[in-house]
């Protein structure tokens, strides 16, 4: 997704294309400092929140709830993040979950053994990054089109391997009772569920990657100047097609999870999560435009999510409401640290405006 | 980026050729969809008959409509997510003004519209004046509106006893064979598509979505340009609400719900490039069609219901990667032709 | 006003998130676990303030709507309360939240449509180990005896999936090619019927299923895959569409395109206020149904009574249906646990559809 009109600014020379490295990440770094500081503060304001409206909020159960409701939806905002800070999109994450769960469902309704099974979905899972990565990075289609293409391509193979089936159907096995566990037990010792453990994993690897490798860098390269990144040598095509095959198994990992903690799966698992993972990368700062965000502000934004919903449900709030208040969140979180500025340049257009036009 | 070179500025012999591509390229749509009615036809020979192609027209009547406001906004390089809800919504409200206080019909139009609108101008003016990026501003809205509406709806639904006959009519009246539905869409079709070819101020879109910077320079007004992109957007998803609610005569929260994918792969497969700068409605319309027709046509081939999102989802794929190879091969063509340098 | 740009920030996103707060606390409806759950049982055995957590498959679908009311009143009469939780999504990840606040709540009982057969089992079974009572509803699910639970079956299912068949044949003279216009692919109530659907099938050797489609509970897509059936089979003689968003759609569209008429005809199940200008009008013959509101006050009753252990799961054991009568406890069948029937379905033509004002 390349700049959009937002990009243009009233002195037309400088816009995202001009400038490079240097002074203009630094004050970009700064910003998300700033955005994450912020979002530290309103998960305060929404726990408070929380403990204040419902009694049985700040529980051990509540924190392992939220670790499964959104546990497996929060492992596919990781490579989201990464995927959007180039540039691009994914939107078949949902799907791509869909499917790698369905084969799960399908290889061992027909007697297959787990492990075999889990194998053969991350394949599938990585095949269907790899389509997207293609496309998108060697054919150079743009990735919201193909990705929408892919949402509906993975989701009808899905129903085309389960069709009207949840595994386990009648005759099946039931799934192995010590995996499928991670959906009631906490991690031993703690009161964390398994999925919440795996994201909390993964994000300090993705965060690595991204903050402190040259890889990272070049993300962040890639994402800003996407020209002067191929000019010195960074191999975009290469890189992007390697974060869509993430995506892929990340997304087939969330499906497994996802199966294994409700001990079933149908074909339509995950269905309409693909907006979902968007508006948690977007909110904890990940700009649409490419080249700024930060893991930390995405897991901030997973928190902050969780908690709300979690809470909202305790109080009996209307799911309507709840959309109503992600929406409104969503508008906030572009709109606030554009704050200063966007007041600055509705002041100059008045003052344009006022002399006779 | 490719070249964008299809009614934008440029010598006449430019024009000339580009408009004769492009021609092409709308004529290519039909053909698709030719091709498709031929092989489903030979599957099932009742399938051209009087009755499927009227259903071809008026199921792909909506999504048609949608997608001409869509074109609009994504020519700017801009996208709207949120047409689907604000299709829900003056759907709701127009039924709900019917069934609790008999407005006349002809009202009922105005108000879906009028909604639609408003919708869209608050759009606009977040894009333009607060600018915010339009994905996320048209996602946000997505999950506000559809919240109100579900909101408004509250488990009930309207029904039919509730719409005066006078105005469902509209959804399945047909005149010599063609559905009133399929007449609205073409005109309004037409309607836009002529005055983006022949006006200055809906040509400056195409400009900005090809060089915002060089748009500015050249003193287009960009902000009111785009905002009235996002009017027209929303003003067709609330007459598109209004026409669901003729067609189907019950609405409950979900109407509209993930039309907003089908209508941005619509405008794709009919040639609308997502970064702005080119593309037709008429072909936007066409593209709409040809995906209503692929999915009409699996029902009808008897291949078992469990395949067809599935061949949506490659048949989407093989059209946007045809739509790719055309207009590579376009630019070629030109810059052959022309001896140009390509912007790349 | 703080001086920095951090400070000045991060107030206004505080300041933000105090306005959300304030908009939900003045528009919710906030839980406080303070029932009193172990008043002393009135004379039918149920215990008084008693807390259940009705778990439609969305909050929005208008038949879950009229039984959630039902069940409302039935916990009213006993003297308890119900709160109605779920998504917006007919999805089993949107139901799990609900059922996790229930535990919360320390709610007695719980009765949900179930939008998964087994996805929602793991999350149930911890409610139960928790001592709350289950029942399902409208959808059953499927989870052997973890946890253990009771139907409220609207309809005996086999007699459902007859009856809609021979109600066709009726019409049709028992010959032509009939399809099924069904909603979501993965639905347990629609399998179950359809399954008997095709048994009976059989016994009218001239009549052939020639297609099921699927119109997912949505207007456009059962208009969209209607359609699409129609041209697949010209010669289509009958339609059963066993879900009221379907009948009504393909109601609709043949009353405005009523040469179909002719050779095609139409039944299922449907709302009496949805079909009844299209049984005014001669489109629709007959179609069947229950009241959904009877469905969601007996669950609530069959709740209330778990809850207070007046009533058990053992076959053949009875309960209090409050107004509706005594009910008995059914034996498990295949991929059935315990259940009671709420009574036969009825038949709706233009002599009753107008009694009816659901």
């Amino acid at each position: 997704m390349t700049s959009d009109l937002a990009s243009v600014s009233t002195s037309p020379v400088s816009n995202g294309a001009t400038g490079g490295p240097g002074p203009r990440s630094g004050r970009w770094r700064r910003a998300a400092r700033r955005w994450e500081a912020a979002l530290v503060l309103v998960l305060v304001a929404v726990v408070l929140f929380g403990a204040a409206e419902s009694s049985t909020f700040l529980t051990p159960t509540t924190f392992f709830y939220l670790g499964t409701d959104i546990g497996y939806i929060a492992i596919m905002a990781l490579p989201m993040t990464l995927i959007v800070m180039t540039g691009e999109i994914d939107l078949s994450v949902a799907s791509a979950l869909g499917l790698s769960g369905a084969m799960v469902g399908y290889l061992w309704h027909h007697g297959w053994g787990i492990w075999p099974a889990v194998l053969v979905a991350l394949a599938v899972g990585a095949l269907g990054g790899a389509i997207n990565g293609v496309l998108v990075a060697k054919v150079g289609l743009p990735s919201i089109a193909v990705t929408i293409g892919t949402l509906t391509l993975y989701r009808g193979l899905a129903e085309v391997l389960l069709g009207s089936l949840t595994v386990p159907a009648v005759g099946d096995r039931p799934f192995p009772t010590s995996l499928t566990n991670i959906g009631v037990v906490p991690v031993p010792g703690t009161h964390m569920s398994y999925s919440l453990l795996f994201f909390l994993i993964l994000a300090v690897v993705f965060g690595i990657l991204l903050h402190a490798t040259p890889l990272g860098r070049s993300l962040v390269a890639i994402g800003l100047q996407p020209e002067a990144a191929r000019f010195v040598g960074i191999r975009v095509n290469r890189i992007k097609l390697v974060l869509y095959i993430v995506s892929g198994i990340m997304c087939a990992f969330a499906g497994i999870l996802l199966t294994l903690q409700n001990a079933s799966v149908s074909y339509n698992a995950g269905y309409g999560l693909e907006l979902n993972v968007v508006a948690i990368v977007l909110f904890g700062g990940v700009s649409i435009f490419g080249g700024r965000g930060s893991i930390l502000g995405v897991v901030l934004s997973v928190a902050i999510v969780g908690a709300l919903e979690m809470a909202l449900t305790q109080m009996n709030v209307d799911p309507n409401v709840q959309n109503i208040v992600t929406g409104v969140l969503l508008l906030l979180s572009v709109i606030i640290p554009n704050g200063g500025e966007l007041v600055r340049r509705v002041r100059a257009r008045m003052r344009r405006l006022t002399p006779g036009s | 980026m490719s070249a964008h070179v299809e009614s934008g500025a440029g010598p006449i012999s430019w024009l000339g050729r580009a408009g004769a591509l492009l021609r092409a390229r709308e004529a290519g749509l039909f053909l698709l969809i030719l091709v498709v009615v031929a092989v489903t036809t030979v599957h099932n020979h009742d399938f051209v008959g009087g009755q499927s192609v009227q259903q071809l027209l008026s199921g792909a009547a909506l999504i048609a409509l949608l997608s001409v406001g869509e074109t609009l906004v994504m020519v700017t390089r801009n996208v709207d997510l949120s047409v689907g809800s604000v299709l829900g919504l003056s759907a709701y409200v127009v039924g709900d003004l019917f069934r609790d206080h008999h407005i006349p019909v002809w009202s009922g139009f105005v108000i879906g519209i009028a909604i639609g609108a408003a919708a869209g101008a608050l759009n606009g003016f977040i894009v333009t004046v607060l600018r915010v990026p339009s994905l996320v501003i048209t996602l946000a809205m997505l999950y506000v509106i559809r919240g109100v509406d579900s909101l408004m709806v509250n488990g009930n639904t309207i029904d039919p006893s509730s719409i005066p006959s006078a105005f469902t009519q509209v959804g399945y009246r047909t005149i010599l064979g063609v559905p009133w539905l399929a007449i609205i869409v073409a005109v309004v079709v037409a309607v836009v598509g002529y005055t983006m070819r022949s006006f200055r101020s809906s040509r400056e879109l195409y400009a900005i979505g090809s060089n915002p910077d060089a748009a500015v320079l050249a003193g287009v007004p960009v902000g009111k340009r785009v905002f009235t992109s996002f009017v027209i957007s929303g003003t067709l998803a609330g007459l598109a609400g209004t026409l669901f609610l003729a067609l189907h005569a019950q609405v409950d929260n979900s109407a509209g719900s993930g039309y907003e994918l089908t209508v941005i792969a619509a405008t794709v497969v009919g040639g609308v490039a997502i970064f702005g700068g080119s593309g037709t409605v008429v072909g936007a319309a066409l593209g709409a069609l040809l995906l209503n027709t692929i999915n009409q046509a699996l029902v009808a081939s008897r291949i078992s219901a469990f395949w067809n999102e599935a061949i949506a989802g490659a048949l989407l794929l093989a059209a946007i990667g045809i739509d790719r190879w055309l207009s590579l091969r376009m630019a070629r063509s030109l810059t052959s032709a022309q001896g140009a340098h390509r912007d790349v | 006003m703080p001086r920095t740009r951090t400070a000045r920030r991060a107030v206004a996103a505080i300041g933000a998130a105090a306005l959300a707060g304030a908009m939900l606390t003045a528009c919710s409806s906030s839980v406080k676990t303070s029932a009193d759950a172990t008043g002393s049982p009135t004379s039918t055995g149920i215990k008084k303030g008693l807390l259940v957590y009705f778990i439609p498959k969305d909050t929005q679908n208008p038949y879950e709507v009229l039984a959630d009311k039902g069940g409302e009143k039935a916990l009213t009469e006993l003297g308890g309360k119900v709160v109605v939780s779920s998504g917006t999504q007919d999805t089993a990840a949107a139901q799990i939240p609900s059922i996790q606040a229930a535990i919360q709540a320390h709610a007695n009982a719980i009765v949900i449509a179930g939008n998964d057969p087994s996805a929602l089992c793991p999350t149930l079974n911890q409610a139960a180990s928790a001592g709350i009572a289950i029942v399902s509803f409208d959808s059953d699910i499927s989870c052997g005896t973890s946890p253990n639970h009771l139907f409220i079956n609207q309809a005996n299912t086999a007699q459902v999936g007859t009856s809609e068949v021979d109600l066709l044949a009726k019409e049709i003279g028992g010959k032509g090619q009939v399809a099924i216009l069904s909603a979501a692919a993965s639905a347990t109530n629609q399998n179950a019927w359809i399954g008997y659907m095709k048994q009976e099938l059989t016994k009218y050797p001239n009549m052939q299923l020639v297609s099921t489609v699927y119109g997912n509970d949505d207007p456009a897509t059962s208009l969209t895959v209607l359609q699409g059936l129609l041209s697949a089979y010209p010669n289509l003689r009958g339609i059963i569409s066993p879900t009221t968003v379907g009948i009504s759609t393909a109601a609709q569209y043949l009353d405005t395109h009523k040469s179909l008429l002719a050779h095609l005809t139409l039944t299922g199940l449907g709302l009496p206020s949805q079909m009844r200008t299209y049984v005014e009008d001669g489109t629709v013959a007959e179609f069947e149904l229950w009241n959904p509101s009877n469905l969601g006050y007996l669950a609530g009753y069959a709740a209330a009574s778990l809850a207070s252990g007046s009533a058990s799961l053992q076959t053949g054991s009875t309960f209090s249906g409050g107004t509706l009568g005594t009910y008995t406890v059914l034996a498990p069948s295949t991929g059935t646990g315990p259940s009671v029937v709420l009574g036969p379905p009825t038949v709706f033509d233009k002599s009753n559809v107008n009694n009816f004002n659901f």
